[in-house]
């Protein structure tokens, strides 16, 4: 891995940035009770991160390592490549805090593209009972927990470290780094631009990565 | 869609009695404290449902938000819809059928291909409905957000499953929504045929407006 980019991103801060495709983001929550409220989008500037579409082609209700996030038009945004945690909160929104708004309006965009989110390193269980009640858990994330993403198009990414709208902790810190694979570094003719390995995936997320790949990656 | 109007004399006077037919749709102005009634005329039909401020289109409905502030994930009679600033834009009233979905999203022709194949790539879906009625109101790709599958049954559960499962609906059952604003409710009635959410035979439903 060659490092690109590093940066900390104090709590109750926003930051966005475009991602490459084949480049990872990997976010370290820096104290326990950390939340990076993430939106994606893509490479057109107008096909957004979809949780829904990304939940129910996976059968899953949280984010977890081996899940590709999928956009409004059926295509691979990043792969969740690896993660300390298997549950990362993504049905209960943030609050309108202004901070994602901003870093939005940045680059064109507003509160038209205020989608479904991702919350990493948040997690609010879902009770077996007739409505499905919601709380949400204080002692899931710890200081040191990762996740990896892999940027499967070129991405703007928006990030938001206020705290979880459910929680009564504090706004805590999230380290960002951006990485290129080595083996897509190699200008010497050996490997040219693969892209990191795919982790174990559902056969959905299979086909979202090839139309991905065969249309605009 | 038909449309048949009958003058209003009180403020509960039918203003609206439409069937929207299977896979068709439809875009209707609820004025505030109007009550829509959508009615699933032959059972588990999944009626994907977008809700906007009628004055500001920005101010639209947001599920996770609606999630969050109901702290449950279903919606059924006392849930209050929410817009992405946290207004209420609507509150459902009545239910006869229990639950509805609002994790699921609408179906489109690209998430076809990437759920049941290439076979797929070229039914009719929801997101081309919400577009085409959508445009008259200047609701467009950027305006579009996840919605409302009423009848739709996609249960959560607590190992952090989700599947889309057979219906709980049955021909009759309906659902109230009373607006809490001048509202665009932008209807989607599923064509579905590749899962259970419509019973895999979509059928038509019936719109009844009261303002
Ligand atoms: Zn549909």
């Amino acid at each position: 891995m060659t490092l690109d980019h590093e940066h900390e991103l104090p709590g109750a801060a926003a930051w966005s940035a475009p991602v490459r495709a084949g480049r990872t983001v990997t976010l370290t929550a820096l104290a326990d009770g950390a939340n990076a409220t993430m939106l994606i989008i893509g490479a057109d500037r107008l096909d957004r991160l979809n949780i829904p579409d990304t939940l129910k082609s996976q059968m899953s209700a949280r984010i977890k390592p081996g899940m590709v996030l999928m956009s409004d038009r059926g295509l691979a945004l990043a792969t969740v490549t690896a993660s300390s945690l298997d549950w990362h909160d993504c049905l209960t929104g943030a609050l309108p805090d202004q901070l994602l708004l901003l870093e939005l309006t940045k680059h064109g965009f507003g509160e038209a593209d205020l989608h479904a989110c991702i919350n990493f390193f948040s997690k609010v269980s879902v009770a077996d009972d007739p409505r499905a009640s919601l709380t949400y858990v204080p002692d899931h994330g710890h200081a040191g927990d990762t996740v990896t993403l892999r940027a499967d198009q070129d991405l703007l990414i928006f990030v938001s470290t206020a705290p979880h709208a459910l929680s009564d902790g504090r706004a805590a810190s999230v380290a960002v780094r951006l990485e290129t694979p080595d083996h897509s570094e190699d200008h010497t003719g050996g490997h040219t631009g693969d892209p990191a390995p795919d982790p174990e995936l559902r056969e959905e997320a299979i086909r979202a990565l090839r139309l991905t790949r065969e249309l605009i990656a | 869609m038909t449309v048949t109007k009958t003058t209003a004399s009180t403020s509960t006077a039918v203003a609206l009695d439409t069937v929207v037919d299977a896979g068709d749709g439809a875009l209707v102005t609820v004025p505030s404290g109007g009550r829509l009634q959508i009615v699933d005329l032959h059972g588990n039909q999944a009626v994907d449902t977008l809700f906007y401020d009628a004055h500001d289109i920005d101010n639209r409905y947001s599920a996770f938000d609606t999630i969050r502030e109901q702290r449950a994930v279903f919606l059924t009679t006392g849930s209050r819809l929410m817009s992405t600033r946290l207004d209420e834009l609507a509150v459902i009233t009545d239910d006869t059928c229990g639950r509805h979905d609002t994790v699921g999203g609408a179906c489109s022709q690209e998430s076809n291909v990437i759920r049941y194949g290439e076979s797929t790539r070229h039914q009719h879906a929801c997101r081309q409905t919400f577009l085409r009625y959508g445009a008259r109101a200047g609701i467009g790709q950027r305006q579009l957000t996840h919605n409302v599958n009423f009848f739709m049954n996609v249960p959560v559960t607590s190992s952090g499953g989700l599947t889309f499962e057979d219906g709980l609906s049955a021909p009759g059952k309906y659902v109230e929504i009373t607006a809490s604003r001048d509202l665009f409710v932008l209807i989607s009635n599923c064509p579905q045929v590749n899962n259970p959410c419509n019973g895999w035979d979509p059928t038509p439903i019936q719109l009844l407006g009261r303002w």
